[in-house]
């Protein structure tokens, strides 16, 4: 597991620039992830890696891309002090896990080995030995995540058809 | 405690009295908009998801202008997914090339956003319409699909900030200036989750393509979406628009403001947004003389009839400088004509800009105007961040069509009051 730290106002342009919006398949978004932010990215990222990033994570462009980037890299979770608002949704609406914590995102250092457990917002890292509370999701949130997403959960509700 | 205007149409689209800042809740939608590559996303996602039916052909909107007229083989196969699928659903306001324009012009023109109403659009400046007084935001492509199968969107419920505006603007001074202005003061994530509130007599003195700039990039500050009161100029827009009965809002008089900040129009100077934050703005005269190589003039942020308008006088019997590139873009079929009428296309093609049907293209890199290693443009877009319009070592500064026009004649950034 390695982490990758961002600082603050990391933009959905950085995330997945536009040029590549015209090929919204997984694997050509994930090989362009980060790219103008760390054009190392895409090719050290492995399953389980985890992205800690400062304030307004994914603010700019409303793009979906974005997280799904991220999820098809094979990222586990992005930790940030703060999201930007469609960030946020987006990666709540494709059942993307995100963790809201301030003090985690500035304390982690990027050689850190951390567990995360969603179900409490448990943060723990294992080289400092501190532990970390992200703001847990109301009710409401966790069960579009816990049905796999937004359009999962509203066909099990049986509000689409 | 009372309710701000977000908040009452909210209330009003979930069959509430009132709600409260952070409540989540499920909204009834009156418009769903999507573009070409945004779209397409949803499109895959309903389909995949196995939905049949749209909620309701006549509130979805499809703009194809963002990669339009297509830029390439990709880009093409996305517009074709977005028409097979209006097609197949029978969706009334689809708008291909021939009679697309920039989405968040296009809209409001077309009569499709109205006063008190609910939209949401998979494009981050779908707060445009709260110029309106409706309450729109922009959402990804899941919400996309999910309002178009639902006619519905899940909300966590703002609170807001006031922006109570004073006076009326300086000449060569415009919308762009006070959402610059605005965005420098309180940063990119200081209405983060929030609804931005204009009010104050100030508002009055403002035009409507002022407000839709304005609203536009609520966004730029983190904000849910930005919102005016409906007044004479709202209603005189909107005669001949739309047909539909429409409820606008006012706040209550004891609605709750997490902050307020007040904004004399009088002082405002011409401000631009250097690289690479919207929020990193100087007044004009501060950054004068630094060097540019290419100029847009467009967006849905600043193609608009007064827009051009703005630009036009100032090219009028100048040209633009040698080794500069500058690039007019009106953001309508509708606005085109009316430049062409006024004479504007013709300034601006004498004064040697290449002028561009209807497009996003420049303003996300996308093609008509992409940045070369290096390169600066001054642009009336909206966003300046790194890699926006070509490679990672361009910059972008934003500013107004007048200090964008008045810089592509000097050749570098220029105070357009100073212009000889």
């Amino acid at each position: 597991m390695k982490i990758y730290k961002y600082g603050d106002n990391v933009d959905t342009d950085v995330i997945i620039p536009a040029r590549y919006l015209n090929a919204p398949d997984e694997k050509s978004l994930a090989s362009h992830c980060m790219e103008d932010i760390d054009a190392a990215f895409a090719g050290t990222v492995e399953p389980g890696d985890i992205i800690i990033a400062g304030a307004n994570f994914g603010c700019g462009s409303s793009r979906e891309h974005a997280p799904l980037s991220i999820k098809a890299s094979g990222v586990k979770c992005v930790i940030a002090a703060s999201f930007a608002r469609i960030f946020y949704r987006n990666a709540i609406n494709i059942g993307f896990p995100i963790m809201e914590c301030p003090q985690a995102a500035t304390e982690i250092q990027a050689g850190d080995q951390i567990m995360v457990n969603f179900a409490t917002g448990q943060i723990t890292d294992e080289t400092t030995g501190k532990q970390y509370q992200a703001a847990p999701f109301p009710a409401f949130i966790s069960g579009i995540i816990d049905n796999g997403g937004l359009l999962k959960s509203l066909k099990a509700r049986g509000v689409a058809k | 405690m009372g309710m701000t205007m977000t908040q009452k149409i909210l209330a009003r689209h979930t069959g509430k009295e009132r709600v409260e800042a952070g409540e989540l809740i499920e909204a009834k939608l009156d418009l769903v908009l999507g573009n070409d590559i945004t779209a397409p996303v949803a499109i895959t996602e309903f389909d995949k998801a196995g939905l049949t039916q749209v909620f309701d052909p006549d509130k979805i909107a499809i703009v194809l202008d963002h990669s339009t007229p297509c830029k390439d083989i990709k880009s093409a196969q996305l517009c074709a997914q977005a028409r097979e699928f209006a097609k197949r659903f029978g969706i009334t306001h689809f708008y291909d090339v021939g009679t697309m324009g920039v989405e968040h012009a296009l809209l409001p023109e077309q009569g499709l956003a109205a006063p008190g109403e609910v939209i949401i659009g998979a494009d981050s400046h779908t707060c445009t319409y709260g110029a309106l007084g409706a309450l729109s935001t922009g959402v990804g492509s899941t919400d996309m699909a999910a309002g178009m199968a639902t006619g519905l969107a899940w909300f966590k419920v703002p609170s807001a900030i006031r922006v109570i505006l004073k006076g009326s603007l300086q000449p060569y001074v415009s919308g762009k200036d006070v959402v610059l202005h605005l965005i420098g003061q309180i940063g990119v994530d200081g209405a983060r989750y929030q609804s931005l509130e204009f009010t104050g007599e100030g508002v009055s003195a403002l035009s409507m393509d002022d407000r839709f700039t304005i609203a536009n990039m609520a966004i730029e500050a983190g904000a849910k979406n930005g919102i005016f009161p409906v007044d004479d100029q709202t209603c005189a827009y909107l005669q001949g628009r739309v047909n539909r009965s429409w409820e606008g809002v006012e706040p209550d008089p004891d609605a709750v403001y997490e902050q307020e900040v007040i904004i004399d129009l009088n002082t405002l100077r011409p401000t631009v947004a250097l690289p690479h934050l919207p929020s990193n703005t100087r007044t004009v005269d501060q950054v004068a003389g630094t060097p540019i190589q290419q100029v847009v003039i467009g967006s849905c942020t600043n193609g608009r009839l007064k827009d051009l308008k703005e630009a036009a006088g100032i090219l009028q019997g100048r040209t633009v400088a040698k080794g500069v590139r500058c690039i007019v873009i009106p953001a309508t079929q509708q606005i085109y004509l009316d430049a062409m009428k006024a004479g504007y296309i013709e300034t601006f093609i004498q004064a040697g800009c290449a002028v561009s049907t209807p497009t996003c293209g420049p303003c996300l890199g996308g093609h008509m105007g992409v940045l070369s290693d290096g390169e600066r443009a001054i642009s009336t877009t909206n966003r300046n961040f790194v890699g926006r319009m070509g490679p990672v070592s361009s910059e972008i500064i934003l500013a107004s069509p007048a200090v964008a026009a008045a810089s592509a004649v000097a050749g570098v950034v220029a105070d357009p009051c100073k212009l000889s």
